[in-house]
């Protein structure tokens, strides 16, 4: 009962997490809860689909196209993170606004409420396939079903409540700093989802892993730690990174930072043309 | 510009030399009464190497290995295939994410000639 927690706890987790990360981020934006749910909605549809197809040996599921689909689903992640980043970066002032005054509403609030729904969607429904699966393999291995229900939703209560308490620590943050920090928590966590599709598109044969492992952090940091898990979802810690991997984290990094700093960058370089 | 230039031929050379280690070598892990078969399986060194997984149980199996950075759900009664390496010499653990009972090892040693 307690193996069947932890795993489903673990698989929960990192939806959870992301989930609070946008949610946070997305403060002061009418109506987001309304979309939220509607990514959850979606994204368990999403997981049933997934999880049916799997269960079935579809040929559609066989072979490549498994790691296809995954890095699919983290590359989509990563444009909408990328695209909230971007968006918040112009309009963080008036969110500001909004949250220390009262009844001013954001204009064109309705923009990254899509990308905050399918954000949600995409990381329930990656997470949540594996979960219905596990659950479906122990339910087919027969015996203490009673303990395992138990288990797996003991698991996934715990992942809700890890959610709920880092969005209650976020919002503990001072208005000032506040979407500043949400917005490095979704950089990093864009850059890590990046990496992972990488090491996918690598599986799939498709992109050269330009050498195995770069670097070996085992020792110091076991990627299968607490520790270990926490920074794998926050900020795309991998103790054995291939290169592709490596390159795709800082590409997306860089690829964002210009993206949310385009303007300033932009001012910098005419300043200085302008003063030679 | 040449730098750019420079980088550009970096990459046709690395992404040609990703195809060419694409002539392929094939081994086959059995899952059956929930266990992997063989328990270890030898590879040669410095090879890319296309594992096929053939799951003949009733229920879905993930494959997961953190040394070789792979994960994939091996449907009940399906088939997938999964590429590893060039992979060092060494011994590389992977275990069922769905049932941490069942684990096996990846060798990688250089090839007999």
């Amino acid at each position: 009962m307690f193996a069947t927690a932890v795993i489903l706890f673990r698989e929960v987790l990192e939806a959870s997490l992301i989930i609070a990360i946008v949610l946070g981020a997305s403060r002061g934006i009418h109506q987001r809860g309304r979309w939220v749910l509607a990514g959850v909605g979606t994204g368990l549809l999403g997981a049933s689909l997934v999880a049916l197809l799997a269960s079935t040996a579809s040929e559609y599921f066989s072979g490549d196209s498994q790691a296809l689909l995954n890095a699919f689903i983290l590359l989509m992640a990563v444009s909408m993170l990328t695209w909230h980043n971007v968006w918040m970066a112009t309009h963080a002032r008036e969110l500001r606004a909004e949250l220390t005054a009262v009844g001013t509403d954001v204009q064109e609030g309705s923009r990254p409420l899509t990308a905050l729904m399918v954000i949600t969607a995409l990381a329930v429904m990656r997470e949540g396939s594996e979960a219905v699966l596990f659950v479906w393999a122990i339910a087919a291995g027969g015996g203490q079903a009673v303990e395992m229900s138990m288990g797996a939703a003991a698991g996934v209560a715990t992942g809700v409540l890890a959610g709920v308490l880092l969005y209650l620590g976020l919002l503990r943050i001072p208005v000032r700093h506040f979407f500043s920090v949400t917005s490095w928590m979704i950089l990093f966590l864009a850059a890590g989802l990046s990496a992972q599709a990488a090491g996918f598109l690598n599986q799939a044969g498709l992109l050269p892993s330009l050498g195995n492992s770069i670097w070996n952090t085992s020792q110091w940091l076991d990627q299968s730690s607490a520790l270990g898990q926490l920074l794998h979802i926050f900020v795309g810690y991998i103790a054995t990174p291939s290169g592709i991997q490596v390159l795709f984290y800082l590409g997306t990094l860089a690829l964002i930072l210009v993206l949310m700093y385009r303007g300033r960058i932009k001012n910098l370089f005419f300043g200085y043309l302008s003063a030679s | 510009m040449l730098n750019r230039f420079a980088s550009l031929i970096l990459w046709a050379v690395l992404f040609g030399a990703a195809l060419a280690a694409q002539a392929e070598t094939t081994q086959t892990i059995t899952i059956h009464d929930k266990q992997f078969d063989p328990r270890e399986t030898s590879i040669p060194s410095d090879t890319k190497v296309k594992l096929i997984i053939k799951n003949q149980d009733s229920f879905p199996v993930e494959f997961e290995s953190r040394e070789l950075s792979r994960e994939v759900i091996v449907p009940a009664h399906g088939e997938i295939s999964v590429f590893v390496g060039p992979l060092e010499n060494g011994r590389y653990p992977f275990f069922n994410d769905f049932n941490h009972n069942m684990t096996g090892t990846i060798v990688a040693a250089p090839e007999k000639k």
